[in-house]
């Protein structure tokens, strides 16, 4: 009865804290910016009247654009414009930045859903069979695996794919999300290619689709892979060591029965976690795919801006990207604590 | 005379007999461990060629013949030239110059500035420790790299630029990482008879206390490696960090980019010196770690 009770009273106390952290993390995100903005050696006024404008021009539009308000004023009126979803102009598109921001946003979402499918498909069974045959060889071949997840470069990675695949076996498509000929046939209605086509039943395209991105989201796929592996091992380690375990083998359960069914169940929990954050890490990673790529995506977009010193451009999807950064981390952690209940102690 | 025996001494007579006889320890089992050595081997290679660069570097890595540009990998040109007709063997190893004190640089800010936000949240505690922590737990939820990348991007673009904007993405994992050592012995009677003795928080953070996180820190620092020469590397390569003509290995990828189909090598071989200049690090922090904090290894 009192735990019942604990239960009830812990659940809207813990959602409140998990609210609390996670406003004071977008906050403490939103003020990085914002400084990252005021210390930007570009002036925003000149940027607006140009360098032959009076004094006087000058003086209004600085007072017009409130830069002679304290810090925390400009810092509130920030927060408000961006809880409106305005990221101000992109100067070298000409476009509002939340709309640029819409608009390359699937691109990015696509390939890292689809990196991330090849990571959990692949990464969770080798790491169970790793850990099923400790030390013997697809032991040690995930062992190198996670060291080359850990030092190869992904740019780095994606040109020598390119050169491999591309160039001189031609198994994939190019740099770009589809052939040229193809681009713009598809109706847009999700954003995302290998879906909208699949709809329209376009199967050109899709196939098209489908041979440009199947290179970056396995580079992708790579990396995410390289950890889940490793921590799918050694939660199989931690769990193969219990005593149920044994007891189920004294009983004379079937090997593989005891992998998938006693030892995987209990950690598909702890995975989820695990995923979730090789996720983030995939959005993370796809800026420097998708430049190698020429991916229209978010992170394409980012380093473009960074180039042509767009700083909204570049605030705006610093912001986005940390956003969706942040929100995964944080969401996969809580859903954890939800479905665990070892974790709610 | 040093024997074996004055070494391994159960009681030592002397501090300096205690530190030789642990470093002595330490080295030992470190030298058990042959991935750990293959790691420091790496390691000392890339210091002994940055060190020895303009010995070893068979041509100029700045000063390029146009005649022989893009020629592929021959005896003459091992790893051949690039578009300026530049030998990319020598552009790599004076290109371990610039590695090295971008990853030595990033260490040497980051470090000390995470182990002192760690140690002061630690020792206090309270709501010292309450604001701190906020603050680091807010820059570890953040994406590294792009948070790099916007600082650079406010910065403006340049090697010294790239430093500090990982410098500044790389601190919160070491406050967090000393001030979970703090907690374990802030209650500690060693620091209570400083205390007494009327040692002021400040000497007492600064000489008893950092040096107890010291390991945990350096072994994070070693593993972290791997990550900023990755990061530096990234930076470079959109032109961010170091500007041409460095041969930093990452802007060196760049520029081979344009000719990578036809021209492979000019890419892919700074890549390769990337890479085994990461796992080296790697191998090293992960031996280090088993030696010096085996704590941490079961915590991952």
């Amino acid at each position: 009865m009192k735990r019942e009770t604990e239960l009830t009273l812990n659940r809207p106390i813990a959602a409140l804290n998990f609210l609390l952290t996670l406003a004071v993390t977008f906050l403490g995100l939103l003020a990085i910016t914002f400084l990252i903005g005021r210390v930007v050696p570009i002036d925003p006024v000149l940027a607006v009247v140009g360098d032959r404008a009076s004094t006087e021009t000058y003086e209004a539009v600085r007072l017009q654009m409130g830069l002679d308000d304290p810090l925390i004023v400009q810092f509130a009126r920030y927060v408000w414009q961006v809880m409106q979803g305005d990221l101000g102009m992109s100067v070298s598109t000409g476009r509002a930045v939340s709309e640029d921001l819409g608009r390359v946003f699937p691109a990015t979402l696509e390939m890292a859903t689809l990196g991330i499918i090849i990571g959990v498909t692949i990464g969770v069974p080798m790491g169970v069979f790793a850990a099923a045959r400790q030390g013997k060889w697809v032991d040690q071949v995930i062992r190198v695996i996670g060291l080359a997840g850990y030092a190869i470069p992904a740019f780095w990675l994606g040109l020598v794919g390119l050169v491999i695949f591309y160039a001189n076996l031609r198994w994939v498509g190019g740099p770009g999300r589809i052939d040229l000929f193809l681009d713009g046939m598809v109706p847009p209605r999700s954003g995302l290619l290998l879906i909208d086509s699949a709809i329209d039943g376009n199967w050109e395209a899709f196939r098209s689709a489908l041979s440009h991105i199947i290179l970056p989201a396995t580079i992708l796929g790579f990396f995410a892979l390289a950890y889940i592996a490793r921590m799918t091992r050694s939660f199989m380690l931690e769990q193969l060591s219990q005593e149920f375990i044994t007891t189920a083998r004294v009983k004379g359960v079937p090997e593989r029965l005891i992998l998938w069914r006693h030892a995987f169940r209990p950690i598909w929990i702890q995975l989820i976690t695990v995923i979730g954050l090789s996720y983030a890490g995939l959005l993370e990673g796809s800026v420097m795919i998708e430049t190698v790529f020429s991916w229209p995506g978010i992170g394409n977009y980012l380093t473009t801006a960074l180039l042509n010193a767009d700083m909204n451009a570049v605030l705006g999807a610093t912001l986005v990207i940390g956003a969706v950064f942040v929100g995964i981390n944080k969401g996969s952690d809580a859903l954890y604590r939800l479905l665990d209940p070892r974790a709610r102690a | 005379m040093i024997t074996r025996d004055w070494l391994l001494s159960d009681d030592p007579e002397t501090r300096m007999q205690a530190r030789l006889g642990q470093g002595y320890r330490l080295a030992r089992a470190l030298l058990r461990n042959p991935l750990a050595m293959v790691g420091l081997a790496i390691i000392l290679l890339l210091l002994l060629v940055a060190m020895f660069a303009p010995l070893l570097a068979p041509y100029s890595p700045i000063q390029g013949d146009l005649a022989n540009r893009l020629q592929p990998p021959s005896a003459t040109h091992w790893m051949g030239t690039d578009e300026l007709g530049r030998d990319i063997l020598s552009r790599i190893i004076f290109g371990a110059r610039i590695t090295l004190m971008i990853v030595l640089l990033v260490a040497i800010i980051a470090a000390p500035l995470g182990l002192l936000i760690g140690t002061v949240a630690g020792y206090f505690g309270g709501w010292v420790d309450r604001i701190l922590m906020g603050l680091t737990d807010i820059f570890l939820s953040l994406p590294r790299l792009i948070m790099a990348l916007a600082f650079v991007a406010a910065l403006g673009p340049g090697i010294e630029n790239a430093v500090i904007a990982i410098a500044i993405t790389a601190w919160p994992v070491y406050a967090r990482i000393a001030r979970a050592e703090v907690l374990t012995f802030r209650k500690a009677e060693f620091l209570d008879a400083v205390r007494m003795q009327g040692a002021s928080s400040m000497r007492i953070i600064t000489l008893h206390v950092m040096p107890l996180c010291m390991s945990s820190t350096i072994v994070r620092v070693t593993l972290d490696m791997a990550g900023i020469i990755l990061t530096a590397a990234g930076l470079g390569f959109l032109g961010l960090g170091a500007q041409p003509p460095l041969p930093e290995w990452g802007a060196m990828i760049s520029r081979g980019r344009s000719f990578i189909l036809d021209q492979w090598w000019v890419a892919t071989m700074p890549g390769f010196a990337i890479v085994v200049v990461s796992l080296g690090f790697c191998l090293f922090g992960d031996g280090l770690r088993d030696v010096l904090d085996p704590k941490q290894r079961a915590r991952e």
